[in-house]
C-alpha cells in the first residue's frame, strides 16, 4: 500500500513540471502584454516609460529565464507579487478564500441535503405525476441562465418587495452592528446568492440520485427484501439507499476541488469578492504571477484529489492495492 | 411714530437678512456619500495609479500643486501661486504654509522634491515619468518655495504638476512598488483613509483639518459593484448615491416618479471623442479627396441619434467644445452622399462594371476592414452604421472585433489595420503632440495612423514652448482647422457624460468641469441624512 502511494507521489512530480511549463509558455505567448493593457492608449505614457515598466516586471528577459526565475521562487513557496498592485499573490488569494469557501460549502451542503430526498422520492414514484413534475422543474432550473435568474430574483425580492439587499455581503453600517446584527445582516445578503448557486447543482445531483436509486430498486435483493415481508420504508431507506448512495459519495469527493473555484458571472452580479473574479481579472490584465499561481493551485488540488480518490479505491478494492507487489 | 416705523422697517430688514443668511449658512454636517464603481482600485499610491477607480479614490485624499477650477482654468492647489521665469525655462511654485498631512506632519517643499525624485526613478512603476523627464533640475529654495528648471520651455509641464504629492516622511524608506502605504495612504486632501475591503468598498472620513475647510459630508464610501445591471438595481433601492448612466438609463430607465423624487441627473459633454482612424500608409486612404468623401457619406447625426439617443454632438476635430483650444469656426461636414460619390469619381473610384461596388482604374473594388475592440457594444454598432452608409456609395466594409490587448499589440502597435474605430479621452491640457506629431509614429507610439503634416508639427512644437494662453489658443485652433480639413480621422462624436446623484445632497452645481469640483461644499439636511454619524477623536 505504502509503495503504491509512493509511486503515485513520484508520478506527480513530472506531471506538475509539465503542467507549469506548458501553462507558462501558453500564457506568455498569448498576445497582449500586461504593460500595454495597463497603459492602453494613454498619450501621457510614452514608449520609453512602457519599456521601463517591462523591465521592472522582468518581461524584457527571454522566456526560459523568466520561467526559471518563477520556478525557483515557487520552490521557496513564493508566488511573486501581482503586476496589478505589487501585493504578494499568496496574500491576494488567501484574502478571497474565506468568502468563496463559505458560500460553496453552504450551497454544497444544501444541494446534497435537498437533492438526495428529492431523488429518492422521484425514484420511488418513477414515472408517476410527482416524478414527472419534478423532472420538468429540474430541467427548467438546469437550463436557466444564472445571471438572468439572479436579476429576476433581485427585482422581486429587493426592489418590489424590499425584503433583501441587492448585492454585496455586508451592509455599509456592518461595523456598527451587534454580533447578532452582523450575523443577520450577512445572512440576509447571502440568501439570494446561495439560493441561485444551489439551484443549478440541485438539478444535477437529484437526477443522479434518482437514476442510481432506480437501479438499486431493480436489484434482486430488493425483491428478496420485499418477499421476506420487510416494511417498504426499510426496503427503501436501508437496503436500496445504502447501495444507491455510493455514486453520490463519489460526486461529493469530486466537488471538493470546486470549493475553491468561483464563478465570474455569479460573483459579478452579486458583487461578491470571491476567487472567480480575481482570476478572471488576472487573465484579462495578463497578470502573469497571479495566473500562474492559479494554475499551480488548480493543478495541485486536482492531482491530490485524484490521488485521494485512487487511494480510497485501493482501500476498497484489493486488486488495485496488491498489483504493485505481485512482480 | 416715525421712528418706530423705521425701526420696524429696519427690524424686518434684519429679519430678511437673517432669513437669507440662515438659508445660506444652515449647512449640516454628517451623512455619507456612497458611490458605485465597476472596478476595485488597484493601488492608492497616486503616482502609480493609472486606472480610473484608483484615481477617483486618491483624488479625494491627495492634492497636486495645481488643479483645474470649475471653469477649467489652472489654479493653485497646494501651491498658492507660481511664476514663470527665464522665458519659460523655470517655474517657481509658492507653496501654502497651512497644509498638513493627515497624520499631522506639515507639508513642505521636501515632499514636492521627493515626489519628483520618485516620478523619475527608473525602478518605480509609475506610468507618468515622461512629463517629468523634461525637467533639468528641481531646486528647493526654502520650506515653501520650489523652482523647477526645464531643459527647454514646456508649457504642458505646468498642468503636469496637478500630479498628487506624496509624503516624504512616510515613504522615504519604503519601496514604492510594494509599500503598505498603497493600502493605508496618508494625504493632504479633504478626505482621509479609513479602510479598504478588497472588491467590496473603500471608506474615507472627512478631514476636519483640511486647509480649505472641513467638508460637510462625514464619510465617502466607494462601493465596488462589478456588474452594470446590479449597479442600476442598487440605484433603485438607494443602495448607492451616485453612478454614471448609459444613454438608455438616462432617458428611459430613470424616467420614473421614483427617480425624479430621489435623484438628480447631470449631463455634460465628455472630454473626449470617438473616431474612425485611417491607416494613412495604406494606398486606399492616402488621397485626401477619398477621406473627405467618406466623411460626407456617413451621417454623424444618425449615429448620435441611434447610439447615443441624441445625447452627444458631432465631433469637428481633435478638441472638444469646453476646451479653450476648440475652434468653433470649424463646422462638421454635412451628410451628402451625392457629394461623396462625386469626390470619389474625381479620385478615380466609380462603378465601372455596374455591379453596385466602386472600382479604381485597375478594376479593384474599394474594400476595407474596420477593426475595433471587444467589449464595447457602442463601437460595434457605430461600425455597423458606417458599414451600411458606405455600402450605399459602393464601398465594401468588413468589421473585425478583437479582444482589447490583442487589438493593441497586434493591430495598433504593429499598424496592421485599414481603419480603426476608437476613442480618445482627452486631458484638460490641449497639448496632443503624442497623437499628431510626425515624430510619434514609431511602433507603440500614438500617431499610429501615420499622420504627417509639417505645419501641424510646427504648431504643436510652438504650442508646447509658449506659456501665453492667447498665443497657444491661436496655435491649437489652427491645428484644429488643419486636422479637420485633412481628415486623417473621420471625426464621429463627442458623447455626453451622464451621471446621477441622490437628491438629498445640496449645494451641487453643474459647471463646465462637472459636479465634483466643490464636493466639500455639498451637504445633507439633518432630516434627510441616511447614514450614522461618525465621531472623530
Amino acid at each position: 500500500m505504502l509503495s503504491y502511494i509512493l509511486r503515485r507521489l513520484l508520478g506527480i512530480v513530472p506531471l506538475f513540471l509539465g503542467i507549469t511549463i506548458i501553462s507558462f509558455i501558453v500564457i506568455h505567448l498569448s498576445p497582449g502584454k500586461p504593460t500595454s493593457i495597463e497603459q492602453a492608449l494613454n498619450p501621457r505614457v510614452s514608449l520609453e516609460t512602457r519599456a521601463k515598466l517591462d523591465k521592472i516586471y522582468g518581461l524584457d528577459k527571454p522566456l526560459h529565464v523568466q520561467y526559471v526565475n518563477w520556478f525557483s521562487r515557487l520552490l521557496r513557496f513564493d508566488f511573486d507579487r501581482s503586476f496589478r498592485d505589487g501585493r504578494p499573490v499568496s496574500e491576494k488569494i488567501l484574502e478571497r478564500m474565506p468568502v468563496t469557501i463559505t458560500i460553496n460549502l453552504i450551497s454544497l451542503a444544501l444541494i446534497f441535503l435537498l437533492a438526495i430526498p428529492i431523488g429518492i422520492k422521484c425514484a420511488v414514484n418513477e414515472n408517476r405525476t410527482f416524478d414527472k413534475i419534478t423532472t420538468v422543474l429540474v430541467f427548467i432550473t438546469f437550463a436557466m441562465p444564472v445571471f438572468w435568474l439572479a436579476l429576476l430574483l433581485m427585482d422581486l425580492f429587493c426592489i418590489r418587495l424590499g425584503w433583501l439587499p441587492v448585492s454585496g455581503i455586508k451592509s455599509l453600517d456592518f461595523d456598527y452592528l451587534s454580533p447578532l446584527g452582523k450575523f443577520l445582516d450577512m445572512s440576509k445578503h447571502l440568501i439570494l446568492p446561495i439560493f441561485v448557486l444551489s439551484l443549478g447543482g440541485l438539478a444535477g445531483v437529484s437526477r443522479y440520485m434518482r437514476s442510481s436509486m432506480i437501479d438499486a430498486l431493480r436489484q434482486p435483493y430488493i425483491n428478496t427484501a420485499r418477499a421476506k415481508g420487510l416494511p417498504e420504508d426499510k426496503v427503501i431507506y436501508k437496503h436500496a439507499l445504502r447501495n444507491a448512495i455510493l455514486p453520490i459519495v463519489t460526486i461529493v469527493g469530486l466537488s471538493i476541488p470546486g470549493l475553491l473555484a468561483g464563478s465570474v458571472f455569479f460573483e459579478s452580479i452579486f458583487a461578491i469578492p470571491g476567487i472567480g473574479r480575481l482570476f478572471y481579472e488576472a487573465v484579462m490584465m495578463r497578470d502573469y504571477p497571479l495566473i500562474m499561481a492559479e494554475v499551480v493551485l488548480g493543478a495541485v488540488l486536482t492531482m491530490f484529489g485524484n490521488l485521494i480518490a485512487d487511494i480510497s479505491y485501493a482501500v476498497a478494492d484489493p486488486r488495485i492495492r496488491f498489483k504493485g507487489n505481485e512482480k | 411714530m416715525l421712528k418706530a416705523k423705521v425701526l420696524i422697517k429696519r427690524l424686518s430688514l434684519f429679519g430678511v437678512v437673517f432669513f437669507i443668511a440662515s438659508l445660506v449658512y444652515a449647512q449640516d454636517f454628517g451623512d455619507a456619500i456612497v458611490s458605485g464603481s465597476i472596478a476595485d482600485p488597484r493601488t492608492l499610491v497616486p503616482i502609480l495609479a493609472s486606472d480610473s477607480a484608483s484615481s477617483d479614490v486618491t483624488g479625494m485624499m491627495f492634492n497636486g500643486l495645481v488643479k483645474y477650477d470649475k471653469n477649467i482654468n489652472l489654479v493653485g492647489d497646494l501651491a498658492s501661486g507660481w511664476d514663470i521665469e527665464d522665458g519659460g525655462l523655470g517655474i517657481v511654485f509658492h507653496l501654502r504654509d497651512n497644509v498638513f498631512w493627515h497624520d499631522g506632519a506639515p507639508f513642505t517643499s521636501a515632499d514636492v522634491e521627493f515626489t519628483y525624485q520618485k516620478l523619475i526613478d527608473p525602478d518605480v512603476r509609475t506610468p507618468y515619468s515622461s512629463d517629468f523627464e523634461r525637467i533639468k533640475s528641481l531646486q528647493v529654495i526654502d520650506d515653501h518655495t520650489v523652482k523647477v528648471n526645464y531643459k527647454e520651455p514646456f508649457a504642458p509641464g505646468l498642468s503636469s504638476w496637478g500630479m498628487p504629492i506624496i509624503p516624504k516622511h512616510l515613504l522615504e524608506k519604503e519601496d514604492l512598488n510594494t509599500t503598505g502605504f498603497a493600502r493605508n495612504p496618508v494625504g493632504t486632501g479633504p478626505y482621509k483613509f479609513k479602510l479598504w475591503q478588497t472588491q467590496e468598498k473603500v471608506e474615507l472620513l472627512s478631514n476636519h483639518a483640511y486647509f480649505e475647510k472641513r467638508p460637510y459630508i462625514d464619510r465617502y464610501i466607494f462601493r465596488v459593484i462589478p456588474d452594470e445591471a446590479t449597479l442600476f438595481l442598487e440605484l433603485e433601492t438607494r443602495g448607492i448615491d451616485s453612478s454614471g448612466l448609459s444613454p438608455l438609463q438616462y432617458t428611459r430607465q430613470t424616467d420614473s416618479a421614483f427617480f425624479r423624487k430621489f435623484y438628480q441627473k447631470f449631463r455634460l459633454p465628455a472630454f473626449g471623442y470617438t473616431y474612425l482612424g485611417y491607416n494613412l500608409n495604406s494606398d486606399k486612404f492616402r488621397d485626401k479627396a477619398v477621406r473627405k468623401a467618406l466623411n460626407y457619406a456617413v451621417s454623424k447625426d444618425e449615429i448620435i441619434k441611434i447610439i447615443l439617443l441624441g445625447l452627444g454632438e458631432a465631433s469637428t476635430g481633435p478638441f472638444v467644445r469646453q476646451s479653450w483650444a476648440f475652434n468653433d469656426k470649424v463646422k462638421a461636414a454635412p451628410f451628402d452622399p451625392a457629394k461623396a460619390r462625386a469626390l470619389l469619381k474625381e479620385a478615380g473610384w466609380f462603378d465601372r462594371d455596374k455591379d453596385g461596388w466602386i472600382e479604381n482604374s485597375a478594376g479593384k473594388e474599394f474594400e476595407f476592414t474596420i477593426a475595433t475592440n471587444q467589449g464595447n457594444e457602442e463601437r460595434i454598432k457605430v461600425a455597423q452604421i458606417i458599414q451600411g452608409r458606405l455600402k450605399d456609395i459602393g464601398i465594401k466594409v468588413k468589421i473585425k472585433v478583437v479582444e482589447w490587448s490583442v487589438f493593441l499589440t497586434e493591430f495598433i502597435d504593429k499598424r496592421n489595420f485599414d481603419a480603426v474605430l476608437l476613442g480618445w479621452a482627452l486631458g484638460r491640457e490641449p497639448d496632443n503632440f503624442d497623437i499628431w506629431h510626425s515624430s510619434k509614429t514609431r511602433e507603440g507610439e500614438f500617431n499610429f495612423i501615420g499622420f504627417r503634416n509639417p505645419e501641424v508639427d510646427r504648431l504643436l512644437e510652438e504650442g508646447r514652448r509658449t506659456f501665453d494662453q492667447e498665443k497657444r489658443k491661436a496655435y491649437y485652433q489652427k491645428i484644429h482647422e488643419i486636422i479637420y480639413e485633412e481628415q486623417p480621422y473621420m471625426f464621429l462624436y463627442v458623447p455626453d457624460g451622464l451621471s446621477i446623484l441622490s437628491s438629498r445632497f445640496k449645494g451641487v452645481k453643474l459647471e463646465p468641469i462637472g459636479i465634483g469640483y466643490n464636493l466639500i461644499d455639498w451637504w445633507v439636511p439633518k432630516t434627510e441624512q441616511r447614514y450614522k454619524e461618525v465621531i472623530q477623536k
